[in-house]
């Protein structure tokens, strides 16, 4: 088992070492905000609707998908269920932040996953392997979760009021993929971790072309199946 | 248009319902004894999942070489993250080294 290291109990140095956990993936995340503004304000649902995706869904693949299937006429049903299967894979950090959670009051409980992204998941489930304190943990998830849902609000904004502000030749976005490759690290500590690694790379790299991003959720349930099965065979 | 505030609506509401699901039906029982394993590898499983295809197949076909400048700067990066363990020298030292030969290629 992980050990648990010593942190401060205050809730205000927790919050903030979850936002200065999820500073670097602004790298990636504000120029995604811009593009997604950009595509707000030239949304046949108006820009104003367009732009309260980021309030009311708060996800950019989601708020993405939304967009585009509207601006092409697709049927409502279809653009409901497009957009909620990209958005399937927090079914996974639901299902691995309910045993954190469970030590959180209820208004918490209920509070926090509006703010579940791929970064504040990444961020706070690598934090709470080595912190188990449950007041640490929520403060730190909700600074990471604020960290994020602040700027994505000011890009998104200003992205829809004034067009196209970064080129796209900076490849600002390769930023997420580096940070998450830092966060793999630790769990390369043991066999069934790199299993699980490996498995879910290759696999996402061999169903790219699936639609709806579901390539994601088959290439990690794959990897989840090899870790389990490699940690059967190693025996930890 | 009504319809259009309908399915914005519907679609934020099915979203919360989806980060919220087993946070919420897990809360008194405990998360199940056979989900646990598992859920150990969601975190390895899912960031690889979405660090490759970023790294090997930018473009949408798999392209691993020199004419990708993302796999490259991909590779030194992971060095320098096993190595450092560092978010932000593995930023830094991967976007310096895109930028490096995406200039020179």
């Amino acid at each position: 088992m992980p050990s648990t290291t010593d942190v401060s109990n205050s809730p205000r140095s927790a919050f903030d070492d979850g936002v200065r956990s999820v500073v670097p993936l602004l790298v990636g995340v504000v120029p995604f905000g811009l593009i997604l503004g950009v595509a707000a304000g030239n949304a046949a649902m108006g820009v104003g609707l367009a732009w309260s995706t980021s309030v009311i869904i708060f996800g950019g693949a989601a708020q993405l998908v939304t967009i585009e299937l509207s601006n092409g006429g697709a049927a409502a049903a279809v653009i409901v269920a497009t957009a909620l299967v990209v958005n399937a894979r927090h079914l996974m950090y639901s299902a691995a932040l309910a045993e954190p959670f469970r030590d959180f009051p209820t208004g918490w409980r209920y509070g926090l996953p509006y703010l579940m992204t791929d970064q504040a998941f990444a961020v706070s489930i690598t934090r709470y392997a080595t912190t188990s304190d449950p007041v640490y943990r929520r403060w730190f998830y909700f600074g990471a979760g604020m960290g994020l849902w602040i700027p994505w609000q000011v890009t998104t904004a200003t992205g829809a009021l004034a067009g196209a502000l970064i080129p796209e030749s900076w490849s600002l976005d390769f930023a997420i993929p580096l940070v998450f490759m830092v966060l793999i690290i630790p769990a390369l500590d043991r066999k069934p971790g790199i299993a699980a690694a490996i498995v879910g790379g290759v696999v996402a790299v061999t169903a790219r072309d699936v639609p709806y991003r579901l390539g994601l959720i088959i290439a990690a349930l794959a990897g989840i199946a090899a870790g389990v099965i490699a940690e059967r065979r190693y025996a930890r | 248009m009504t319809t259009d505030l309908l399915i914005v609506v519907l679609i934020g509401a099915g979203t919360y319902l989806t980060r919220l699901s087993f946070v919420a039906a897990f809360a008194r029982s405990g998360v199940p004894g056979w989900m646990q394993a598992p859920l150990r590898y969601v975190a390895p499983a899912v960031l690889a999942a979405i660090v490759a295809p970023a790294v090997i197949a930018p473009i949408g076909a798999v392209d691993v070489t020199a004419a990708n400048p993302r796999f490259l700067a991909g590779v030194i990066a992971l060095l320098v993250a096993i190595r450092t363990k560092s978010v932000s020298w593995t930023i830094i030292t991967g976007m310096a080294a895109l930028w490096l030969l995406q200039a020179l290629f």
